[in-house]
């Protein structure tokens, strides 16, 4: 029953497989090495629970004001050397052992070195979205990061340079890696290395102000061979042409409608935080718009990316994520036409 | 048997005052115990008040994607709760407690500095004011804002003028600059008085633990303190004056605060939770018929704990991208904690281990403590493993974390102190079957929602977020800790209404109703204002056993 009324409230991310963000499944490397030794953790920790615990009940019971009691004070116990020094020594050996198999694991995740084929990705963390830069592939995007596939015969792990463009945040994939923090004024970096397809769910996990909750990331783990056609169809180019063969050549009724929808775009401040590659929209203060429709949601994970929800979205941005900084573009039902026309054009 | 004399006339009018006068005595007055009183009473209301926010935030989060407050609104709700419950709920209870307790039980007159104690009471009461007056007051000229909603530890640069306007980060900032200074001069009284006013006999060694452990946190709020002001000081140069400490579009640094923040913010959970020791150490001992077992180990764990509290703040740092080097370093520091913490646990068992344990109401919490503090420390090693901790940081599993140690560990001693010395501050008894429906509710909703929300922090849930999408295992379990809070809230309804009714129709208590070993129950209940007509000689840790028990006193022993 309560399940029913969880799910009842809003089927936003009932698109299934995407939903385990459990850090007891891990995928690939990093993630695999943590939980190997977070079982060990456990298991220390549940044997000194169970003899602590044993030793508190069979004390309680034991040693309970019994009815038939003398009324006699019991014997005065002060304490023991001894005894301190045992239970001193004890956790004390715990403690060391533990330390020594945590630094191996910290070495392991925080020292390994990029081998010569690893992606290499700048993530930038923006009041309440992801940047997400290829830089040596050419390509941008926004709020999902692809990936390709790491064989373990032949590793192809993906390193993140992590960046602030504002305020402190938190980048977790739970399946993927512990969280790494992106902070401003400072270069940290990550890794993961995923070996199953797939997409992978994340938050932002560090507080950054109203919309922190809606900060979502996905990582699109892509099939062997498959990441260089997603790569492909990201470059400048291949947008260029397709943007400019719908605004450019007004053929049919369609075709009208997107060319109005454009000049709405061109004519209001969306240019000024956008950019779409090969036109003069070059704004840098919100998520690239190039391949919008390549995306599988809007607004950081606000809402899944259709075009009932885009029209919502770009109606008034402040119903589905309140507080973000995209502002209602006051337009009229018309010109909201036209212009998710246009933007269902960017794919 | 008892060493006061119940005949000697107390200085008290025939006619009950007025409660202007009686108001006003209380705003004037210098007397240890009213301010002892005092602060504990507001520390209640100010629980009282905070509680019912994390209601709100309960009630926002037992659905997904719930609409009872807006996001802004959800985040002024937790600061203003985590803000309010470490300073103005769990400082004024530390401070209550070694106010009205130090000097009875090293049998003194008074404090050392009975103004600097008043001083100390209103400064406190003032920066709770500015905090929840910040509501009203922080939209300011400028119209922005509301109450703070930078979260409790406020990382920069959320607090720039950049991302904060309007002004309820400089109320946030004020309130803690001058609740801080109230709890130094706190502290500074409470060493003074421990270490200059011990009545003639109580060398350190004899003073009781609970003396012991407030002197030590008190020496711990000078080390942790200063640097938290310096910090909002700091802050308040960048967000007045055009500093650039924390600002990072001009070169300042983010982490900089943070490593200001938690060399202050790791000892003060120390500073919370060692006050609970001293209360367990008190009531453990008497409610089993042993002495401590281990008194000098005891004080020695409690000074290591202080000691090495001090080298552990960057645990709370570990995924903000610090070399392994450093990552290692804190890993070993906070690990080493649980072992004079370890040590503390198994003195308490070896106290009760040989006794004859008496289930009175202190003795229920306490055990209670024990339990749930065994639990806190455990998930405390697991966010001191790094690895493990990448994933727990910043989730609802350290939520759920921090809070068994402060409610779970802390507040339920503070419960037990409550049990056990109202009858001495009163002079009349709390109801025992109320009191058994309070510990017995508010435990049931403690383990509803604490144990739960562990959960979904290792299903991914990061903490401070308003609301969350179904469809990731997280809606039933935050559904089962919402519902664990109705429990708590009628838990406390019961403890608040036996407070209000014990203090007139309680049972009489006598001076000693626990037949108790230490100074404070040598008086009568209530004290005088002058606290001991004679205070019986000290011998020993235990100078009221020595008192009951010539044939076998503890000083042949030591």
């Amino acid at each position: 029953m309560f399940f029913a009324l969880g799910l009842s409230a809003s089927p936003a991310f009932a698109d299934g497989a995407s939903s385990v963000t459990n850090i007891f499944k891990p995928d690939g490397a990093p993630a695999r090495a943590i939980f190997d030794y977070t079982m060990l953790v456990l298991a220390v920790c549940a044997v000194i629970f169970v003899i602590v615990v044993g030793l508190l009940v069979y004390t309680v019971t034991r040693f309970r004001h019994r009815r038939e009691d003398d009324g006699q004070e019991p014997p005065q116990v002060y304490g023991s050397n001894q005894i301190e020094l045992a239970w001193t020594v004890i956790p004390i050996i715990i403690v060391f052992v533990l330390t020594l198999v945590t630094a191996r694991t910290i070495a392991e995740v925080q020292n390994a070195v990029p081998p010569p084929k690893a992606l290499k990705v700048t993530v930038v963390g923006h009041q309440w979205w992801w940047e997400i830069r290829y830089p040596d592939l050419g390509v941008v995007t926004a709020n999902e990061l692809h990936v390709p596939v790491s064989d373990p015969a032949q590793p192809r792990p993906t390193f993140l340079k992590l960046e602030s463009a504002d305020v402190a945040h938190s980048f977790w994939i739970p399946q993927l890696a512990g969280k790494t923090d992106v902070i401003p004024n400072r270069d940290n970096s990550m890794w993961i290395e995923p070996v199953t397809p797939g997409t992978y769910l994340g938050n932002c996990a560090e507080y950054c102000g109203t919309q922190h909750a809606r900060m979502l990331i996905r990582v699109i783990v892509h099939p062997q061979g498959e990441f260089e056609n997603w790569v492909a169809a990201q470059k400048p180019d291949s947008a260029t042409d397709t943007n400019l063969v719908a605004a450019q050549k007004p053929d049919s009724a369609t075709d009208t409608q997107v060319k109005a929808g454009r000049d709405v775009f061109f004519s209001t401040s969306c240019v000024n935080c956008h950019t779409i590659n090969g036109t003069e929209a070059n704004g840098k203060f919100g998520p690239d718009l190039t391949h919008l429709m390549s995306r599988q949601t809007l607004g950081s994970g606000a809402a899944l990316n259709t075009p009932e929800k885009l029209r919502a979205w770009v109606r008034n941005p402040q119903n589905l994520k309140p507080g973000c900084y995209m502002p209602d573009m006051q337009l009229t039902d018309e010109e909201m036409d036209q212009l998710v026309r246009y933007l269902l054009t960017l794919n | 048997m008892v060493a006061a004399n119940p005949e000697i006339p107390l200085a008290r009018p025939l006619v009950s005052p007025s409660i202007v006068t009686r108001l006003h005595g209380l705003v004037v007055t210098v007397d240890h115990k009213k301010l002892g009183l005092m602060y504990i009473a507001s520390a209640l209301f100010f629980l009282v008040v905070a509680g019912l926010m994390a209601s709100v935030i309960r009630l926002q989060l037992a659905l997904p994607n719930n609409n009872i407050v807006a996001p802004d609104t959800f985040n002024r709700l937790f600061t203003v709760h985590g803000t309010a419950m470490v300073f103005f709920v769990g400082m004024p209870i530390v401070a209550g407690l070694s106010n009205y307790l130090v000097p009875l039980m090293i049998g003194a007159r008074d404090m050392a500095f009975p103004r600097l104690n008043a001083f100390g009471y209103w400064m406190f009461l003032f920066g709770a004011a500015l905090l929840f007056f910040s509501y009203i007051g922080a939209p300011g000229l400028s119209g922005h804002g509301s109450a703070p909603d930078v979260g409790w530890f406020a990382y920069a640069p959320l607090t720039g003028r950049a991302f904060s306007r309007g002004n309820s980060t400089d109320y946030w900032t004020l309130c803690l600059l001058v609740s801080g200074i109230g709890s130094l001069s706190s502290a500074v009284n409470v060493i003074a008085t421990a270490f200059g006013m011990r009545s003639p006999g109580m060398t350190l060694m004899r003073m009781p633990l609970f003396v012991w452990m407030m002197v030590v946190v008190s020496a711990m709020m000078f080390i942790v303190i200063p640097p938290l002001t310096a910090a909002q000081i700091m802050l308040l140069i960048d967000r007045f004056l055009g500093g650039n400490f924390f600002n990072t579009q001009s070169g300042g640094s983010a982490v900089l605060w943070q490593h200001f923040f938690w060399i202050f913010g790791h000892p003060e959970v120390y500073v919370l939770m060692i006050p609970g020791f001293a209360c367990a150490s008190e009531i453990i001992p008497v409610f089993s018929r042993k002495p401590i077992f281990g008194y000098s180990a005891m004080v020695g764990a409690t000074t290591m704990i202080a000691f090495v509290s001090m080298g552990v703040w960057a645990h709370h740092m570990f995924s903000m991208g610090m070399t392994s080097v450093g990552n290692t370093f804190f890993m070993i520091s906070t690990m080493a904690i649980s072992v004079p913490t370890g040590i503390k646990i198994f003195n308490w068992l070896a106290t009760m281990y040989g006794g004859k344990i008496r289930f009175e109401l202190p003795m229920l919490c306490c055990l209670a403590f024990l339990f749930q503090f065994l639990i806190a420390g455990l998930t405390g090693i697991m966010l001191a493993a790094v690895p493990f901790d990448w994933h727990l940081t910043d989730t609802y599993f350290v939520v759920a974390h921090f809070h068994y140690v402060l409610i779970g560990g802390m507040l339920f001693c503070i419960f037990g102190g409550i049990y056990y010395w109202f009858p001495k501050a009163t002079g009349r008894m709390l109801n025992k079957t109320l009191g058994l429906w309070h510990v017995a509710l508010f435990f049931i909703g403690f383990h509803l929602t604490f144990d739960t929300m562990h959960i979904p922090g290792l299903l991914g849930m990061p903490r401070r977020i308003y609301t969350y999408d179904p469809g990731r295992g997280w809606e039933l379990l935050n559904l089962i800790t919402s519902i664990g809070v109705v429990f708590q809230i009628v838990g406390i309804a019961c403890l608040a209404w036996n407070l209000i009714r014990s203090l007139r129709k309680g049972e009489k208590a006598g001076d000693d109703p626990w037949d108790a070993w230490t100074l404070e129950w040598a008086t009568t209940s209530p004290p005088p204002e002058y606290n001991f007509e004679t205070v019986p000689p000290v011998r020993s840790a235990r100078p009221l056993w020595d008192l009951k028990h010539p044939e076998d006193p503890d000083w042949k022993y030591e």
